[in-house]
């Protein structure tokens, strides 16, 4: 093999995450009434197109979990030996865009170095911005330079539009034979707008995602799309990598955080007593503790332990690997407080209702009360505290990673892109594109989940019924 | 109401306690005294002596939790725990790595923490109740779906953006206020409106939405329905009917973080260079003082526990129906 497959901590996790989410899917298709809410969040535009922007960011997520090691080229085969760079598919798919590495800044699209050098021409040294290593290498004359950014930026459209619109014919003619209908009655109601789910946004955020993709795409074959950044390593690059620090922050934490509310809100509630004090005495005292200071105590303690045991971690990706999981334990352990206090509350109305006490009477045992009668009942709270929670996660990393307690300073994150361009705007001429990406990719990420979770919110949330 | 308040600060011991054990076994577990003398002595000057007399010195040479040695309730009382924590309970923090008293270091840095985090608390509610009252005004119009989305966006953009554009653009490029620094008395003035103003900015998305559905709750109940039943005009029924029992909610909730006004903010402070407790917090993690982030974390856990007792007085001061027992 030429390659050898890599599972890091958070990737298992994840694959673990997927296939969870994919049964309860499978679960809920299967239930009507767990549908029908469902079927309330896609009908909502807004909830539609952040759940496809949401879609994108996933899948480069997901690429970005598959690692492995290459084999070296010089190695023998019956011992073969391993690059200790840790590779994704996602590093495979974008190819070039890793490895073409400048001397340092330069701007988006840029064909020159942002410093100036001594550079030789014709026999005289002369002081010049030089021209960059690979970003419009292939252009002869710096007049070509516009010209081509333009064609690139026009068949990256055209090759955008070409794919949305095979993509859009596919998919209507999927959707017109599952509604069993001529193609074009399904297209005039799709047109009309009464397809009973928003088919007219979701098409345009395709077609806008698909276009964004193809220029994208057809430019960074030939630049820095976003530009370099100190070490002259390409920002689209680096941002794109953030993605899955920024997805594992949102997602894994919850995971911790579920658990723990649940299991000890629910009990807090139902069991009262003795019982309720403990809970109540534990979070009390997890709440009052600055949040920062305990994360920061649990990332010392990590940091200390991969100082003492280097020979458990073979590569510097999977010291950062455990370093990020570490850093999603502390995050869960402090925030599973408000979501538990929440489930207490519930709790605490449900065990008087006539069907609780109803199942008491029978006989039905603590433990099936709670999972038959209690839990379905506070499970709506549960799915809107994940999805609202994801994005305040995403945001924080970047502030515990600028603190110094966050993730790994060598991992790829949002938080560590903004912390190493902190002086940046202090340069003259002003660095902005590092910064600039950071923010606009974090924003995107979070605005779509924000959105996505105002729509699961109004669906799910029984309060705020049809009044909305 | 005496005796309840009575019950309630006997009852912030035992979680007190608790949250000193917790610190206390945190940072003990990440690095024991040797290592912390270490770290202070330097690289230079460490020798098997130096780092007994520093640890003699600050009082880190006794075993941590329980002294074997020692006879009786000594056994306790002469340890780590009990001489760095029980002392706490009489606000006698000790004195930092770097030899300063603590408590005397906490009362000078109050004063710049609270100049800032004051007006941010009082501009903020003022201004995230107006943009949710003109929100309920228009609802169910485009100016009310507009202004919700708008709140999403601000609510989304990261905190740290609004601070570097904010010094950026107002303090760099538009000379309009200094960049960071703090200075006592009315000069401070202009090194107090940029945080503040960016502060406020940075919460008014979260805020305002959360406050508008509040005054949403209020307008869908019969008092509201009955005064427009009187005839009384739209502005007068927001005004004097609906914002006032709204803001018993809104006002409640602001209760529990008044007392941690007093911490300051430690992103803030650290990028605006104010001299306040939550620079002096972020410099105590990175340079690993114990003693000082242990002050910092009791006095944060006293401050909300005060703020919860605040909370349950202030419940039943403005509703009537709530009895303290």
């Amino acid at each position: 093999m030429s390659f050898m497959p890599v599972i890091l901590w958070t990737d298992a996790l994840i694959l673990a995450l997927l296939a969870g989410v994919l049964a309860l899917v499978w679960f809920i298709r299967r239930h009507e009434h767990l549908r029908a809410p469902w079927r309330n969040v896609a009908q909502r535009p807004m909830a539609m197109g952040a759940a496809l922007v949401l879609t994108a960011f996933v899948a480069i997520g997901l690429l970005d979990s598959l690692h492995y090691r290459e084999r070296l080229p010089d190695s023998p085969p019956d011992a073969p030996q391993y690059s200790v760079e840790v590779l994704s598919v996602f590093d495979a798919l974008v190819g070039e865009l890793r490895t073409q590495q400048e001397k340092t800044y330069s701007a988006p699209l840029a064909t020159r170095l942002y410093a100036k050098e001594f550079v030789e021409r014709g026999g005289v040294t002369v002081r010049d911005y030089p021209r960059l290593q690979y970003g419009g290498a292939h252009l002869a004359h710096a007049s070509e330079h516009l010209p081509d950014v333009v064609r690139r930026s026009l068949i990256g459209l055209a090759q955008g539009l070409a794919a949305s619109l095979l993509l859009f014919g596919l998919l209507a003619a999927w959707q017109a034979r599952r509604a069993r209908l001529v193609f074009g009655a399904w297209l005039t109601a799709w047109w009309l707008g009464q397809l009973g789910w928003p088919g007219r946004t979701a098409a345009g955020m395709m077609a806008l995602l698909l276009v964004l993709a193809g220029v994208i795409m057809q430019l960074a074959a030939g630049y820095h799309v976003l530009g370099t950044d100190k070490v002259g390593q390409d920002v689209l690059y680096i941002s794109l990598k953030s993605i899955r620090t920024g997805l594992v922050i949102g997602t894994l934490t919850t995971l911790v955080t579920l658990p723990l509310a649940i299991g000890f809100g629910i009990a807090a509630g139902y069991f009262r007593g003795w019982v309720d004090d403990v809970i109540q005495y534990v979070y009390t005292v997890l709440n009052s503790i600055p949040g920062v200071l305990l994360i920061a105590a649990a990332v010392l303690i990590v940091q200390v332990y991969i100082e003492s045991n280097p020979e458990l971690f073979d590569t510097a990706a999977a010291r950062a690997d455990i370093r990020l999981l570490a850093l999603c334990l502390i995050m869960g352990v402090t925030s599973w407080t408000g979501l538990a206090r929440l489930l207490r509350g519930e709790s605490l109305k449900l065990r008087t209702l006539d069907y609780v006490e109803a199942a008491r009477a029978f006989g039905v045992s603590h433990a099936r009360i709670i999972s038959r009668h209690i839990f379905p009942n506070v499970f709506h709270l549960v799915l809107i505290a994940i999805v609202l929670d994801f994005s305040g996660l995403v945001l924080a990393e970047a502030v515990l990673s600028y603190v110094g307690v966050g993730v790994d300073p060598t991992m790829y994150s949002w938080g560590n892109m903004i912390n190493g361009a902190r002086l940046e705007l202090a340069r003259e001429p002003i660095v902005w594109w590092q910064l600039g990406a950071a923010f606009a990719f974090m924003f995107t990420l979070v605005l779509a989940a924000n959105l996505f979770a105002d729509g699961v919110r109004d669906a799910f949330d029984p309060r705020l019924g049809g009044r909305r | 109401m005496f005796a309840y308040i009575l019950r309630r600060l006997l009852y912030a011991i035992p979680i007190l306690i608790g949250v000193n054990l917790l610190t206390f076994a945190l940072f003990f577990v990440v690095n024991t005294p040797d290592d912390m003398a270490r770290l202070q002595l330097g690289v230079k000057h460490v020798t098997p002596e130096a780092i007994e007399r520093w640890k003699a010195e600050h009082g880190y040479d006794k075993p941590l939790l329980v002294n074997a040695e020692a006879e009786g309730a000594a056994q306790f009382t002469d340890t780590i725990f009990f001489k760095h924590s029980a002392a706490m309970f009489a606000f006698e923090f000790g004195k930092g790595d770097d030899g300063r008293d603590i408590a005397n270091e906490i009362q000078t840095r109050m004063g710049p923490s609270l100049a800032i985090a004051l007006p941010v608390f009082v501009i903020g509610l003022m201004v995230n109740i107006t943009f949710a009252l003109l929100m309920v005004f228009f609802r169910a119009t485009y100016l009310d779906l507009w202004g919700v989305v708008l709140c999403v966006v601000l609510m989304s953009i990261s905190g740290l953006f609004y601070i570097i554009a904010g010094q950026y653009f107002i303090a760099k490029l538009w000379n309009l206020l200094p960049i960071s620094g703090f200075a006592g008395g009315i000069d401070g003035l202009r090194f107090i409106l940029l945080p503040v103003l960016v502060s406020v900015v940075a919460g008014l998305g979260s805020g305002a939405r959360w406050y508008r559905t509040i005054f949403l709750e209020e307008i869908g109940k019969d008092y509201v329905r009955t005064a427009r039943a009187k005839g009384l005009s739209e502005v007068r029924v927001l005004f004097r009917h609906v914002l006032k029992n709204g803001m018993i909610p809104i006002l409640t909730g602001a209760v529990v973080v008044l007392p941690l006004l007093f911490m300051g903010s430690l992103i803030t402070e650290s990028f605006f260079g104010i001299p306040g407790l939550g620079s002096y917090t972020i410099d105590a993690i990175q340079a690993q003082d114990f003693a000082v982030v242990r002050a910092m974390v009791f006095l944060g856990s006293f401050l909300y526990i005060v703020g919860l007792i605040l909370t349950d007085i202030s419940y039943s001061w403005v509703d009537p129906r709530v009895r303290l027992q």
